[in-house]
């Protein structure tokens, strides 16, 4: 099977997953650990986004610092 | 004025912490404090959010950087000089089913430069809340002048697109990816800052010419990072980020964390950052002689440069008895030594050598954020 045609194989099992319900491997009872305040990517956003300036103001690299999009998934 | 270089995200990133669910109503009141290099910065911060019917949000911020500057840069260049930089904030949020929208507004100035900064993001939980992708896109315009020249202005223009993914992996891992582009275009060097080069004509042995740098920059950042619920109610976290940008700078920052909660009220938390760049294609702390090349840089933040930073904090929550629209407050104590080393940035206070033997630059900074954090 040629690269390109094992590439059409795969995408149309890829998209034929997407009909299937993706059962969450973690249970909604079993994100208490998760759910906790100390494991927030980010506590104290003010602080975290001063912190992200001074190293921004003082290093070459800049992006990615932030914690955003971190969802605990226990709403 | 350099300070104020890429600052514009500051406060715009938290609008999207959590998709499916809104931030509780809170307000941060902060004093921070840079002390290092020669250069003194503090001031207060203030953060501010409430939502409305669980589904809109609203946020406002004000920040202050109080500069009293006599970095290496002021004392061989220049005079010490002291300055103020002012940035407000506002966003919007809000949030439909699982996906949360919001956008951000910020304006931050000071006498000789000012940046308007927008963003905007979507953010979405899916798989069963176990996955919560961001996307976001933020575009700045600077001005910048130049004091003593009211013939000098120019501008900068800014884009960053970004995407984040937050994964619960498992019930005590939650993984985290993040990649950001970001492209700027226009005047992106100081003003004030000059390159030395060899003149044997000079005094020194070298003389002083303006810094010129390229009109345009992209850099692609990507980001890993993993927390973990340790079994006896602890979290460690471990950061690892990728940089790349078309100066030719690569640069990797490595970071653990500890985070060890005592009862309900304390908690205390301990991390270690690691740094490393490589140099800028067009930078040279000495070059051979004037005009040497097109583009010239000696902004230390382009050179070959480490930084190792150990930080500790400490929090302490408890319920207001005074204050009883708040249902708890907390106390936050966060201080960072910080190490700057230098591999081609020289110290140009030691005179009597020969230009380029000097020896390489280095110094501490001390960083201090105390907080008062009220959720009403």
């Amino acid at each position: 099977m040629s690269p390109l045609r094992l590439l059409g194989v795969a995408l149309v099992l890829l998209a034929a997953s997407g009909c299937s319900r993706l059962e969450p491997w973690v249970k909604p009872y079993e994100r208490e650990n998760i759910a906790d305040p100390i494991m927030a990517w980010d506590g104290n956003p003010i602080a975290s986004s001063y912190m992200q300036h001074m190293y921004e103001s003082r290093e070459g690299a800049r992006g990615a610092s932030g914690a955003s999009g971190g969802g605990c998934g226990c709403n | 004025m350099q300070l104020i270089r890429r600052i514009a995200l500051l406060f715009l990133l938290p609008l999207t912490a959590l998709a499916g669910v809104l931030p509780d109503d809170r307000a941060d009141l902060m004093y921070h404090s840079y002390d290092g290099g020669g250069v003194t910065i503090d001031g207060p911060s203030l953060l501010v959010r409430k939502k409305f019917a669980e589904k809109y949000a609203v946020s406002a911020s004000y920040y202050v950087d109080m500069v009293s500057s006599a970095s290496i840069d002021v004392i061989t260049t220049a005079s010490p000089y002291d300055e103020e930089r002012t940035q407000y904030g506002a966003g919007f949020e809000y949030l439909r089913g699982k996906v949360t929208y919001a956008a951000t507004f910020s304006n931050s100035s000071e006498n000789d430069y000012n940046a308007d900064t927008a963003s905007v993001s979507i953010s979405q939980d899916m798989f069963g809340d176990l996955t919560t992708v961001a996307l976001y896109f933020t575009r700045g315009w600077d001005d910048v002048t130049r004091r003593g020249d009211a013939t000098f202005a120019d501008t900068v223009d800014r884009r960053l697109y970004g995407v984040t993914v937050s994964q619960v992996a498992t019930k005590n891992l939650i993984l985290g990816l993040s990649f950001e582009t970001i492209t700027e275009e226009g005047f992106l060097n100081n003003p004030y800052r000059q390159v030395r080069f060899v003149d044997p004509d000079a005094a020194l042995g070298y003389a002083y010419e303006a810094e010129r740098y390229p009109r345009t920059r992209t850099g692609n950042a990507l980001a890993l990072r993993a927390r973990w619920y340790l079994p006896y109610r602890a979290a460690l976290q471990a950061d690892y980020r990728f940089y790349s940008d078309t100066w030719d700078i690569n640069a990797s920052t490595a970071e653990v964390a500890y985070t060890h909660p005592l009862d309900d009220e304390w908690t205390f938390d301990v991390h270690y950052r690691f740094y490393t760049q490589n140099t800028a294609e067009f930078y040279s702390d000495l070059f051979p002689r004037e005009d040497f090349q097109n583009f010239l840089a000696r902004d230390k933040e382009l050179a070959a440069m480490q930084s190792h930073s150990l930080g500790f904090g400490v929090a302490y929550e408890f319920k207001p008895a005074r204050f009883e629209f708040l249902g708890k407050a907390a106390i936050n104590l966060k201080y960072d030594r910080i190490r700057f080393e230098y591999d081609d940035f020289r110290d140009l206070r030691t005179a009597g050598v020969a230009p380029g033997t000097e020896p390489l630059y280095q110094f501490d900074a001390d960083v201090i954020r105390l907080l008062f954090s009220g959720w009403f």
